[in-house]
């Protein structure tokens, strides 16, 4: 199941206070935002930190409106949260109290309109679908970083959303761990076919994942370029991070999110429109 | 030298927290456990057990040996001598058994008030605005000051005594409440929109066992408070109980019989305080 994002003119307006005086300002954190998502596609967004990646997630997913233009996934207009869309988040958000199989079990309880035996089932597909069958009993605190993450995303999956919104799910992790759920997320993306918008602010995670990287500008957040990756992904043993491609795509990027250089007279010109 | 030196030393808190171990991968990796080089888990009881006994010793033998005055405090086989005596009589089941039904009851209630009253507090913030300098004020006014309050409205009978556990215990549970539930990780909160539960389900299922560790935090303090503040009122105005046979007997000059009932009541409050604890263990077994 996968659906189709859409995002046009979309601006998002904080209130916010200053360090120094205690007057309201406003934050624009997007202004003038359009990206689409396409059907079935993985999508990774790149951007310097504080641009207002997290931003766009939480306006997809319905955690937040926005102060203007349009959101709609599948068509429609994005009101409020909904089980169409899956969100992992950086942070592990396991319930403590629960175990692994318990932790997927609450998801579709939420959903709804599943027995109890039909839940564990399901329960256990999901979590056999991330290669954890054999911790089902295990507390979050009895699971590695890996784990928790790899749980939180059959979480997400087990209710079989259109959309699965990812918040640089793999940000606490250790390298060797990330490539691996890198490998395992690009696996579970092609069996399901869910539409994947993946944030992230490492520049190779975006290029091996993605099949279109967006990158981001920030102040206000919007979209630099949008970059088809086009890499020979067929070659199962080959280090597809050390190919020349690869390489052509990651400095692609980094060039265009260096803040000064080649992009120095767009940057500046932004900063006027902003004052 | 220092080697020597530190074989023969007490074992200090920087020795054994400092002391050289396999880290904790290192020890997921092999499946093993660090084993102390102070022998820990064995050493603890025996020495707890020879505390004990050395307290036990102490109160024996000083007033028999003329160390303090055996009239006031009688060796503590004269104490448990009448201890016994008490219990095979059935009275000091009389009186455990009021203290115990009056601090149950007055307990229950501060549960049934307290968790719901601190959970809608805290689940709107305006509210909580509004009541919590008031909440201060009534957790900082000490229980017993109002005593007399209590009586007056509610004369001697037994519902003043509930009334005085009630109100000393549900501030605890009260406050504890409204601080866990207001303090749940937001993480889990917006996992639960993004599943669209409802505020209800998100409270039962998200929300309340989040906040139980808290809420028991109070809930022991709360065991303590009930016991103490019991005993107070039922040495100021009662005919039963175990705070009435405390004072009973010290105005009648009934010492042993006195220190008996004052032992009862530190075997009450352990019995109170490990049951509580043991039951906070069951419900959280989850935790690290």
């Amino acid at each position: 199941m996968s659906a189709e994002i859409e995002l046009s003119d979309v601006r998002q307006v904080f209130r916010v206070r200053g360090d120094e005086g205690r007057e309201v300002q406003e934050f624009v954190a997007l202004d003038g935002l359009d990206l689409t998502v396409r059907e079935g596609e993985f999508l990774t967004l790149v951007g310097p930190s504080g641009c207002g990646k997290s931003t766009i997630l939480d306006l997809i997913s319905g955690l937040s409106t926005p102060s203007g233009g349009s959101v709609k996934v599948g068509g429609r207009q994005v009101k409020e949260p909904g089980l169409d869309r899956g969100f992992v988040f950086q942070q592990y958000t396991l319930l403590p109290w629960r175990t692994a199989l318990a932790n997927i079990e609450f998801a579709l309880e939420a959903k709804g309109g599943l027995s109890k035996a039909k839940r564990r089932e399901r329960a256990l597909e999901y979590l056999d679908l991330v290669g954890l069958s054999d911790f089902a009993n295990r507390f979050p605190h009895e699971l590695s970083g890996g784990m928790k993450q790899r749980v939180a995303i059959a979480r997400s999956l087990s209710y079989e959303p259109e959309v699965l919104l990812m918040d640089e799910p793999f940000g606490a992790l250790d390298a060797q761990t990330r490539e691996r759920l890198q490998e395992e997320l690009v696996g579970i993306w092609r069996r399901t076919g869910t539409t994947i918008v993946f944030i992230t602010h490492d520049i190779e995670e975006a290029v091996f994942l993605g099949q279109r990287v967006a990158v981001m500008s920030s102040r206000p957040g919007r979209i630099e370029a949008v970059i088809d990756i086009e890499l020979d992904r067929a070659a199962t043993d080959e280090d597809i991070r050390s190919t020349a491609a690869f390489s052509h795509y990651r400095h692609q990027i980094w060039s265009l999110l260096r803040p000064e250089g080649v992009h120095r007279g767009a940057h500046l010109e932004e900063v006027h429109r902003v004052a | 030298m220092p080697i020597s030196k530190r074989c023969i030393a007490l074992p200090d808190l920087l020795m054994e927290r400092t002391e050289a171990r396999p880290n904790q991968r290192q020890e997921e990796a092999a499946g093993v456990r660090h084993a102390p080089k102070v022998r820990r888990r064995a050493n603890r009881v025996l020495r707890g057990v020879a505390g004990l006994l050395l307290l036990a010793a102490i109160w024996e033998f000083a007033p028999r040996l003329g160390l303090v005055n055996s009239y006031f405090i009688p060796p503590l086989s004269k104490v448990l001598d009448t201890w016994w005596h008490l219990l095979v009589t059935g009275q000091l089941w009389t009186h455990v058994s009021i203290s115990l039904v009056r601090a149950g009851v007055g307990f229950s209630l501060a549960l049934a008030i307290g968790i719901p009253l601190g959970a809608a507090i805290a689940w709107y913030p305006p509210v909580r605005e509004l009541v919590t300098p008031v909440l201060e004020l009534f957790r900082n006014t000490a229980a017993l000051a109002l005593l007399p309050v209590f009586v007056l409205i509610l004369g001697i009978g037994e519902t003043s005594k509930i009334a005085i556990v009630t109100y000393a215990c549900v501030f605890p549970i009260l406050l504890n409440t409204v601080s866990g539930v207001s303090s749940v990780d937001q993480q889990l909160l917006r996992t639960a929109r993004v599943l669209g539960l409802s505020p209800v389900a998100t409270f039962r299922k998200v929300v309340f066992p989040a906040a139980l560790p808290t809420i028991f935090t109070g809930i022991r303090i709360a065991g303590a408070a009930a016991v103490l503040v019991l005993l107070a009122a039922e040495m100021i105005g009662a005919t039963s109980g175990l705070g009435f046979l405390i004072n009973y007997s010290q105005n009648n000059f009934l010492i042993p019989q006195m220190y008996a009932a004052i032992l009862t009541t530190s075997l009450l409050g352990l019995a109170i305080n490990y049951g509580l604890v043991a039951l906070e263990r069951r419900l959280s077994r989850w935790r690290v």
